[in-house]
């Protein structure tokens, strides 16, 4: 890009960049509206109960809701750290 | 058939009483009878941008408790003989507001106006809900920014499932976008998001674009809506937006920048 074009495209187009992370965002959380909202709390208590049983931390915990026609599913994807090295019991 | 409409937007500090003067004034110079009900409990604003606020003696939530008669809580416009004004409590907090209260008070109300707006809080909570609850219509109010685009997304939102018109299966509200404090010249350097851009996220009908203009803070100042302060931009822009509600085919304005700049002279650029 020589000189002139840098000064005539607005260096950064930041409302471009505006528009595109507005419309991945909503197309997300649009996605996820009128789905229980109990989702974190259950998240929350999830942890809780495996950490009793393995290593893990909060991001190994992944849930999903799916919407097929009227039915949902509720998918729950835990990472288990090294084939789930037990934790140490207090 | 006398109309509800919410002024709402999910974000804090877009324009939302700004409008909701201003749309009720404009409502009133066109002949229709009015009145602008400030549901932001506790943070009692709308008074003073109406320029009332030495005449408030009883206020929504005393006419909600049976503390006082609606008629002795509504304050006339001393300069539109169709424009009323509901103002709300300094003191109480949003539980003030029951669903029971406020629909009988608005019941009330619609026996003697032909429209009453809604001058709704920022926040989705009790108090953002109460005053979309019962709507008939919403203007979504808008800044040109992503944190006012997605708020305003929930709101679409919030709008289509747990409204009255919703929960009853009623004919959906009718939503209407008015994007305010645009600066087309930050818009035409690409540092602001485009009226375009905006409608294509939001996807509903643009009922206007109001220009950021030194004039809305005048007119605060001095206690008018800024749709009486008629040179000026939003004046014309306010008083366009409540055109086309009012079904009028009017062209939009402000969207291009008044004047070049400097630079934008030294480089040519395309107004
Ligand atoms: N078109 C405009 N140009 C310039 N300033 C504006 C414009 N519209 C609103 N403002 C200013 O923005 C501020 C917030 O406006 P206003 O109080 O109407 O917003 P609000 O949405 O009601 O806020 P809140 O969420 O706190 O109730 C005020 O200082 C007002 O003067
Ligand atoms: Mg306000």
């Amino acid at each position: 890009m020589n000189l002139l074009q840098f000064f005539r495209r607005p260096r950064v187009r930041s409302a471009q960049q505006a528009k595109e992370r507005l419309q991945v965002l909503l197309t997300h959380e649009r996605g996820s509206r009128g789905l229980p909202d109990f989702l974190p709390r259950l998240q929350q208590d999830l942890l809780r109960v495996l950490a009793r049983y393995v290593r893990i931390d909060r991001e190994s915990v992944q849930m999903q809701v799916e919407d097929d026609g009227g039915v949902f599913t509720l998918e729950i994807n835990v990472e288990l750290p090294g084939g789930g090295a037990p934790a140490i019991h207090r | 058939m006398p109309k509800i409409i919410v002024m709402t937007s999910g974000k804090g500090g877009v324009g939302k009483t700004t409008t909701s003067a201003s749309f009720a004034a404009g409502l009133a110079m066109k002949g229709h009878k009015t009145v602008v009900v400030d549901f932001d409990v506790g943070l009692r604003n709308l008074d003073l941008v109406m320029g009332c606020e030495r005449r408030v003696v009883f206020d929504f939530i005393n006419v909600i408790n049976g503390e006082a008669k609606l008629h002795q809580a509504l304050i006339k416009d001393k300069r539109l003989d169709n424009l009323y004004i509901l103002p709300t409590s300094q003191t109480r907090d949003k539980d003030a507001l029951t669903k029971d209260g406020v629909a009988r008070v608005l019941e009330t109300l619609k026996q003697d106006f032909d429209y009453i707006i809604c001058d709704s809080p920022a926040g989705i909570e009790k108090g953002a809900y109460m005053a979309l609850y019962f709507a008939d219509e919403a203007v979504v109010v808008t800044n040109p920014e992503v944190s006012s685009v997605r708020d305003s997304d929930r709101i679409l939102g919030i709008l289509a499932s747990k409204s009255r018109r919703a929960e009853m299966n009623l004919d959906p509200v009718r939503e209407h976008l008015l994007l305010t404090r645009y600066d087309a010249d930050r818009v035409r350097q690409g540092e602001m998001l485009a009226v375009d851009d905006v409608l294509e996220i939001l996807a509903i009908p643009l009922m206007g674009v109001i220009p950021e203009d030194e004039a809305v803070l005048r007119a605060s100042n001095v206690g008018v809506p800024v749709i009486m302060d008629e040179r000026s931009g939003p004046a014309q822009a306010y008083a366009d937006a409540v055109g086309r509600f009012l079904g009028e085919t009017i062209e939009h304005r402000f969207l291009i920048p008044e004047r070049k700049g400097f630079f934008q002279r030294l480089l040519g650029r395309p107004a």
